[in-house]
């Protein structure tokens, strides 16, 4: 026994510095995300550094991942890729390290610092952001009659447009959505839904079409019900639109009317050794400075998240149209627009989730 | 006193010892040997099995997180009570800077926080936000601190956010338990969820529920076809067998998605209704992303493992039985039902064991095809561990869980008996 239990650990010595060797593993959404960030960032970064990068497409179930390694204390992720939300509950966790942006990002070409670049999208101390996504409604331009919805709260207007929505299967977006539609001002949004009562007029608001959604948990489905002609409309982020539109041709449209901004970024986690820390680093001040940022825009309709990033957003690499048109950012696109709040959703969300599955449950 | 004294001395092996000695020492060789050659199988399953299974149980109860982080204000909060409505004296809120201050440094507070948070809504961003501003303070000079903290956050001003810490403050709790059936724990002790809060006993129901369902049509669907197959020639039987297994090859998230084409509204069977009549093209059935849904989709995953079993059984009960029955004056009926089936309830029970063990647990297949009403336990579990964090409540609703099964296992075993069950 002895003998096997030492030739364990002699293997498991073996193994673990070969992938220290000049590997590096990224983690991110995959699918056409994932695409983009490897030809914007990856590839010009291992032919400039000759380290060779390993996609992980876990971004999803990342946070508790991190959680679960770095209670095991062998954390196997270099640089996370995760929405602003889960940034924060994996810096509140400590498990993501602090970013002194100015020391750690680069500056605009413009010598702007990476602070005043990035503003206000700095939404949490470990949170380094790379995109602004939109979660946004699409409809299908044949099933929808001669006028074609425009506000948001057509979702809510069964009469007008009969026929399946699809919503995701959370409260965050829905509720705000909801109060919007029920007569509540836009900046006065969050102080209601942090009543019991707002949060029972949100979810009485949606009961008025409950019986006409179909509830999604991946950011794949509304495309995929979409194309089927299952719902008529539904909500997603605005890339996977995008790709429905104009990559697979699909009669559907898009209404821009208060999409809610979110923010889609790196994270480097804590519990990396110095020479793994530093070349997280080193990858993060290289993909995240102006024109790699706007280097993304070619491969995918989300908004880069730094301003001097914007001017340099060019034409779809494959495609040839302009990306600029599609970015949730364009004045066109961004008339109405809803501002998703960190802070609210990180108190209320267990909360609010509570009572909105056991209305959906009802 | 011995015998061997009767005998004039111990009797003695070949090499001089006392025989007694001997034999025990050869056994023990023995079982030692034994033990070594179980060894691997037995560290592998206590590592990889039992150890992080028990771990997992033990964060149900586990919280020493406000005790470790708070320790002096938690125990100057002894003697404070809540129920009196006024606020804790000084000490406490000097307790509390002196402790909150250390747990900054080791970037504690805000973990504290979101623990603090499942319990009370608001205490995430509290404890973010006044961390920011009770860095600077200094616990030896800066004091007093109650009117200054007050003035930080004014909920360090409301006896509830003191109440909640002073609660929560044991190191080993029943309130993940409680949450997990839909209660929680209060100053005055346990007390129910709200009424709009209430959602996981109606899971576990629906999923006991959902799960004895998926069994029964396993059953149904199932017996006919093990019966099928041990009645075929072999080597007919070993083709049909394939068709059997081979659901076992095709990706699980394949097969559920196969479901979604099919049962949607704008799916192959609405389709084919519409199209031959039966059904009108706006009164399109309504199968999936409901119950029904479920039941479909996860009885079609499930079924391989109600066969397996039952056709291993029915492949021993001898033809010779049945024609003996019907020799004797039965119909095929009664020969069937006093006969065969009696034989064949061995197998029912291990599939029937199988699947409804299996089906409590699912996940994924809920997921995609359940809607709102075909949703399990495990759904929330899922929630509760990829995105709220809220990991002792998860443990809490696991541990509940597999009392469940183990429960109807004991049940089943009293009711039809274990060792009637046989898997061949």
């Amino acid at each position: 026994m002895k003998t096997k239990l030492t030739a364990l650990a002699v293997t498991t010595a073996l193994v673990a510095p070969a992938a220290i060797a000049d590997e590096m593993t990224i983690v991110s959404w995959g699918g056409a995300y994932s695409k983009s960030q490897l030809r914007a960032y990856h590839e010009p970064y291992s032919e400039k550094t000759g380290v060779t990068i390993i996609n992980d497409d876990s971004s999803s179930g990342a946070v508790a991942k991190l959680r679960a390694m770095n209670e095991a204390n062998n954390v196997t992720w270099d640089v996370v890729d995760v929405v602003a939300a889960d940034a924060i509950r994996l810096c509140d966790e400590g498990l993501a390290m602090e970013i002194d942006a100015d020391s750690m990002l680069a500056a605009a070409p413009d010598g702007t610092s990476a602070s005043e670049d990035f503003g206000d999208l700095l939404v949490s101390d470990c949170f380094i952001p790379q995109i602004v996504y939109s979660t946004t409604f699409g409809y299908r331009t044949d099933l929808v009659g001669d006028t074609a919805p425009s506000s948001i709260c057509d979702v809510f207007d069964t009469a007008a447009y009969p026929g399946k929505r699809s919503l995701e299967k959370n409260p965050i977006n829905n509720m705000e959505w909801a109060l919007l539609c029920d007569g509540v001002a836009k900046d006065a949004v969050y102080d209601v839904l942090a009543t019991p009562e707002g949060q029972d007029q949100a979810l009485a608001k949606l009961d008025t079409i409950k019986d006409n959604v179909i509830w999604w948990s991946a950011g794949a489905d509304t495309p995929q019900l979409l194309a089927d002609g299952e719902v008529v409309m539904g909500s997603t982020y605005n890339g996977r639109l995008f790709s429905v539109i104009e990559e697979q041709k699909q009669p559907v449209a898009m209404l821009w009317d208060a999409q809610v901004f979110d923010l889609d970024g790196w994270i480097i986690p804590t519990g990396l050794s110095e020479e793994r820390q530093a070349r997280a680093l080193d990858y993060i001040m290289f993909a995240t400075d102006t024109q790699r940022l706007a280097d993304q825009a070619k491969y995918i309709s989300y908004g880069p998240a730094r301003k001097s990033s914007a001017p340099l957003v060019g034409q779809h690499a494959d495609l040839g149209i302009d990306m600029a048109p599609h970015m949730p950012t364009d004045p066109e696109n961004a008339k109405n627009t809803f501002l998703y709040n960190y802070e609210f959703w990180a108190d209320y969300r267990d909360d609010i989730d509570a009572k909105f599955q056991a209305w959906l449950a009802k | 006193m011995t015998d061997a004294s009767n005998n004039g001395g111990p009797m003695l092996a070949a090499d001089g010892t006392p025989l007694k000695k001997s034999l025990a020492r050869a056994l023990r060789l023995q079982k030692m040997r034994a033990l070594a050659l179980i060894a691997p199988l037995l560290i592998f399953v206590l590592l990889s099995f039992i150890f992080p299974i028990a771990s997992m149980l033990f964060r149900s109860v586990e919280n020493g997180m406000v005790a470790q982080t708070l320790p002096m204000t938690v125990v100057e909060l002894q003697s404070w009570d809540a129920e009196t409505g006024d606020l804790p004296e000084e000490a406490v809120y000097t307790a509390f800077v002196t402790d909150m201050v250390a747990a900054i440094d080791a970037k504690e507070h805000t973990k504290l926080g979101t623990r603090l948070n499942y319990e009370q809504t608001g205490m995430s961003s509290l404890f973010r936000k006044s961390g920011r501003k009770i860095k600077k303070l200094d616990p030896a000079t800066d004091g007093p601190f109650k009117e200054q903290l007050i003035e930080i956050d004014k909920k360090f001003g409301d006896v509830q956010t003191w109440a909640v810490i002073k609660t929560h403050s044991v190191e080993i709790t029943n309130g993940y338990f409680l949450n997990a059936i839909d209660m929680q724990r209060t100053p005055e002790g346990a007390q129910a969820q709200p009424e709009d809060k209430r959602i996981l006993i109606k899971l576990f129901q629906r999923t006991l529920i959902m799960s004895m369902i998926i069994t029964i049509s396993c059953i149904m669907l199932g017996y006919p076809v093990a019966w099928i197959l041990a009645n075929l020639p072999a080597r007919t039987a070993n083709v049909l067998m394939i068709l059997v297994l081979l659901p076992f090859w095709t990706s699980l998230l394949v097969r559920t998605s196969a479901w979604k084409v099919m049962l949607q509204q704008q799916g192959v069977i609405n389709e084919v209704l519409v199209w031959v009549g039966l059904v009108a093209d706006d009164a399109r059935l309504v199968m999936i992303n409901n119950q029904f849904g479920t039941v479909v989709a996860m009885t079609h995953i499930l079924l391989p493992f109600m066969i397996l079993p039952m056709y291993s059984v029915m492949q021993t009960i001898q033809p010779t039985y049945l024609r003996a029955a019907k020799s004797m004056g039965a119909t095929n009926w009664t020969a069937f039902w006093r006969v065969y089936f009696p034989l064949s309830v061995p197998g029912i029970g291990a599939g029937s064991i199988l699947v409804f063990i299996l089906s409590i647990g699912y996940y994924i297949t809920p997921e995609i095809v359940g809607g709102t009403k075909g949703v399990f336990i495990s759904n929330r579990i899922a929630y509760h561990i990829s995105s709220s964090l809220n990991w002792g409540l998860a443990a809490a609703l696991g541990t509940i869980l597999l009392g469940v099964v183990l429960l109807l296992y004991w049940a089943y075993d009293k009711i039809v008996g274990i060792d009637n069950v046989k898997l061949g």
